[in-house]
């Protein structure tokens, strides 16, 4: 066991014999000068320290302190690890500690030495990381780690990363020769996203077959990259698509099929959002664990929240106004601005910071699509909500009765269905799915009393755009109007794109009033 | 003509005040001022609508340094006393609000106004009845109204050296310019293109973009962002991105995984009140150009956290830089008061300029001839709870360029209320005063 150990220091001490034999591998990290401790960062990951990986690990933790006479310490929850040794140490005072200050430049300088140290960690993904983060510097310096960490690698997928980071070094190398340097270039041509061209593009002072080469490979890069820039504009395009899709789905219901103007959807869509912050912070009081189930759980409570509240203003209000446009839409957009002011009261003007689990952050890539796993579970959520909405009214005995008052009121009544009651109900549909719309919300737009005044515009536009009172209708027209933005925007830059889809959608309605799949038949014109 | 007896009366008082201060009766000056009231004081924030954000907290800030000050006994022996009216974001109203506030309130003076749109509003009610408007947020400049004490940052006190720095320390070759779509945002671009250019920074290296305010499907920017930022040079983006949209916009840029370490956001209009509202962690790294931040440790500046937390009995509510502005403005007006013996707005704006008062960040703010202040510029890293780690800081006190020397229309221009210029827009080619732009 000694000898192991014996071992290991004699390893380690010969690894930096060469490099520093006198000079002390920690000094500098606690220096007030940023250009410094990157220095000293450098230094301390090539001096083979047992202890250099801890240290700057707990670095880009924020969890490295200095005290007055250059002494470092980790914390490490409650108790302070000697930085040198990782033995606790007794008796520290906290309040003389400060933490030491790291910037951009240093975090560069981090990410590059730990990427030299994980190049060579047990773990597959850990080395991945790493291989990216070698990639990401390109620093000269680490070609020798990475020749090593080439040959020594098992795993193909880790294998091909190593060799784009080596690719990217050797263009990165003022003295690599061009055989390596056309082969390197052949590697990121393969690699196919814009950071190998980046890469490609920073290539300077090379021999003309050289940079041949590298023009030739942007210039095929960048033909790739167009024809992917039309797909990933069609994903931009389904997102929005998805997200207007999620806001109007209940006005389809309270505009669509009752013919209330509410202008108050919006606030049904503000209580949604903010049924999701108290939820999470509820969860976070009684069962941090499950954090991550805190937005499947909220999508029922904001449904009922928002759903009730739905029911009492129909009761309370719509009801005395049918019939009356004009009325309802003075006396919802009032009702507006007090359920604004009153959240604002409650939980105060700022934004609220609703968290994203882990399941919904980071995006994955696909050939030269950017998927961001947010976006992509917000489309599948509309498509859900969309369908469990239509198998609703199609098959519940509720949905039956719906449709049957609002193609005949008398005649259902007749039947002995209580009207009023389902009117309420309907509304409630309506205001609950509008509530679900606003968990999704939370996840891209601000928590703030404002949140439904964006998206009550939009709303009305894709009903209207749509056909009044046609579901399938509201989904074509939501993707079409999606798709439509994303494709104008980086052509006519996102205000004016605004402003001519707005002018677009009044020539449409001009030509078809009922937009693009009115109802047809006797139910129409009732 | 409605205002004629007012004006009269205030005269009155002042001059009582003044008499009782000059002479140094306390005990009269005490009696009389028991007659004259309080002073008044207008607060003209936004506590409904969209701005209400960020205006509510400046209101709060106001109450509290209203209040401390009454602790101490007012200023000229008489009491201090808020008048809150709330002008809900609309622009309108903001004049309306301040004329209501002036003429029938009588307030000494007016702390208010976060939008260059409502101060534009303003601006011509405080002329016409000569009273102080202290406007306490960074602004695009091109400004200098006699009524008008600017305490946040002029262009050349925020996005100039924030530019600077960049091309220092980060190296940064390629610019993107990214704004929401009105007078800061485009006035502040105009500028840094310019000095950009001048700095020797190609064309076809700045991408200028806009986006409609409240903007929140970010997609197909960052990735623009990302794309242009691929072309071998070193990237920033400086975002005079507003309001609301900004949380969408950092969550696509952690969401799409653009590192600070790969491409730095560098923002002037995100504090740490808007940071509260966001996950912060995939934003490490990314910067902010202010005045102030909560972060830096000064012993005026850990009072001042102290006090604000008792007064909002909340420990969490953050600090930012316009709240330092208002502090920075109410301490310059309260010393203005007692230099010109008065509260009567006329006589205290002659009063203000040249008046100094220490900053939270462990300086001294002076009040320059061009009504705007000398400030030190902070670049702050945001970290992972939410608050700025100081990475940068100018030397000592920038002084703010009203007119900005970079734009064609105003590099002739200069500001100067003292005697005998005078003057907002006095333009040094022609040697007269108003000659703005031409």
């Amino acid at each position: 066991m000694r000898l192991l150990r014996m071992l290991l220091v004699l390893l380690a001490v010969g690894f930096a014999m060469p490099l520093a034999a006198e000079e002390d591998p920690f000094a500098g990290l606690a220096s007030q000068s940023f250009d410094e401790v990157s220095a000293a960062v450098g230094t301390l990951a090539a001096s083979g320290n047992p202890r250099a990986a801890a240290v700057i690990g707990a670095m880009r933790n924020d969890a490295l302190y200095a005290d007055d006479d250059g002494n470092l310490y980790i914390q490490s929850g409650d108790d302070w690890l000697e930085a040198r040794t990782g033995k606790k140490a007794a008796d520290v005072d906290a309040d003389s500690l400060s933490e030491v200050r790291i910037n951009n430049a240093v975090r560069r300088a981090i990410a590059a030495a730990m990427g030299g140290i994980d190049l060579f960690s047990p773990e597959a993904a850990v080395r991945a990381h790493a291989a990216q983060a070698v990639f990401d510097a390109h620093d000269p310096a680490a070609l020798p780690a990475l020749q090593k960490a080439v040959a020594a690698e098992k795993n193909a997928a880790v294998l091909r990363t190593l060799k784009q980071a080596e690719a990217a070094v050797i263009l990165a190398t003022p003295d690599s020769t061009d055989a390596d340097r056309l082969s390197a270039i052949a590697v990121l041509r393969a690699r196919g996203d814009i950071q190998a061209r980046a890469r490609l593009a920073d290539l300077t002072g090379a021999s003309p077959a050289v940079a041949a080469a590298a023009r030739d490979a942007m210039t095929a890069l960048d033909r790739e990259q167009q024809m992917w820039g039309l797909a990933q504009s069609v994903f931009y395009g389904l997102s929005l698509g998805s997200v207007l899709l999620l806001a109007a789905a209940g006005l389809a219901i309270t505009f669509g099929v009752m013919g209330v103007i509410n202008m108050a959807h919006g606030e049904m869509v503000m209580l949604g959002a903010y049924t999701t912050y108290v939820v999470q912070g509820l969860m976070r009081d009684i069962a941090p664990g499950l954090m991550g189930w805190s937005l499947p759980l909220a999508v029922p409570l904001a449904f009922l929240v928002s759903g009730a509240v739905g029911v009492v203003i129909e009761r309370g209000l719509i009801r005395f106004l049918y019939g009356r446009p004009l009325e309802t839409l003075l006396a919802t957009w009032g009702l507006s601005l007090i359920l604004q002011q009153a959240v604002r009261s409650i939980f105060g003007a700022s934004n609220r910071d609703v968290t994203t689990p882990d399941w919904m952050s980071g995006a994955a890539q696909w050939g030269g699509l950017t998927i961001t796993w947010n976006r992509l579970v917000i489309i599948i959520f509309a498509a859900l909500v969309i369908a469990a909405l239509m198998a609703a009214l199609r098959w519940t005995s509720l949905g039956l009765s719906m449709r049957a008052v609002t193609q005949n009121r008398r005649m259902a009544a007749a039947m002995g269905i209580r009207t009023p009651w389902i009117d309420a109900l309907t509304f409630g549909l309506g205001s609950g799915v509008a509530g679900i719309a606003g968990v999704a919300l939370s996840q891209i737009d601000n928590v703030s009393p404002n949140l439904g005044q964006g998206y009550i515009i939009d709303s009305f536009m894709v009903v209207v755009f749509g056909g009044v009172g046609n579901l399938w209708g509201t989904v074509v027209s939501a993707l079409t109007l999606g798709i439509v933005n994303k494709f104008l925007e980086p052509v006519a830059g996102a205000v004016l794109g605004k402003i001519v889809v707005l002018v677009l959608l009044i020539l449409f309605i001009q030509r078809r009033p009922r937009g693009m799949f009115p109802l047809k038949g006797r139910a129409a014109e009732a | 003509m409605a205002s004629q007896p007012s004006l009269t009366r205030r005269n009155l008082l002042g001059a009582a005040a003044f008499t009782a201060a000059v002479t140094g009766f306390p005990f009269i000056s005490r009696g009389r001022a028991a007659e004259a009231g309080p002073i008044k004081i207008g607060i003209l924030h936004s506590l409904s609508g969209t701005m209400a954000i960020s205006e509510t907290t400046l209101k709060d800030v106001m109450l509290m340094l209203i209040e401390a000050q009454n602790k101490k006994g007012g200023v000229l022996g008489r009491k201090l006393e808020p008048v809150v009216v709330d002008p809900a974001s609309n622009w309108p109203l903001f004049a309306e609000k301040a004329r209501q506030l002036i003429s029938v309130d009588k307030v000494s003076a007016v702390f208010g106004c976060w939008t260059s749109v409502s101060r534009k509003s303003v601006l011509p009610v405080f002329e016409e009845l000569n009273n102080i408007l202290f406007y306490p947020v960074q602004y695009e400049g091109e400004e200098s109204s006699k009524n008008v004490f600017y305490t946040g940052a002029a262009p050349n006190q925020q996005a100039i050296p924030a530019v600077d720095y960049l091309m220092s320390e980060e190296k940064v070759k390629r610019w993107v310019l990214a704004g929401t779509d009105y007078v800061y945002p485009r006035t502040t671009n105009k500028i840094l293109e310019a000095y950009l250019k001048l700095k020797g920074v190609a064309p076809e290296d700045i991408m200028i973009n806009y986006t409609p305010f409240g903007h929140s499907d970010w997609q197909n920017i960052v990735a623009d962002i990302k794309k242009f930022g691929s072309a071998g040079k070193k990237t920033a983006v400086v975002s005079t991105i507003n309001g609301d949209a900004n949380v969408p916009f950092y969550k696509e840029l952690g969401n799409q995984g653009i590192k600070a370490t790969d491409i730095p956001v560098v923002a002037f209009s995100v504090g740490e009140e808007e940071l509260a509202g966001i996950d912060t962690k995939p934003l490490v790294g990314h910067l902010a150009a202010w005045n102030y931040f909560e972060s830096v440790n000064t012993p005026a500046n850990r009072a001042f956290i102290k006090e604000w937390h008792d007064f909002t009995k909340n420990p969490k509510r953050t600090t930012n830089d316009p709240m330092e502005a208002h502090y920075i403005g109410f301490n310059m007006w309260l010393k203005a008061v007692q230099k010109a013996g008065t509260a009567d707005p006329a006589k205290v704006i002659d009063a203000m300029i040249g008046v100094a008062v220490p900053n939270l960040t462990g300086g001294i703010a002076t009040m320059m001839p061009n009504h705007h202040l000398t400030k030190p510029v902070l670049i702050g890293e945001i970290k992972a709870d939410g608050q700025f780690n100081v990475v940068w800081q100018t030397p000592g006190t920038v002084v703010a360029q009203a007119w900005s020397p970079y734009l064609e229309g105003s590099k002739d221009l200069a500001a100067d209320w003292l005697p005998p210029l005078s003057c907002g827009n006095y333009n040094v080619a022609t040697g007269k005063c108003g000659g703005a732009s031409k």
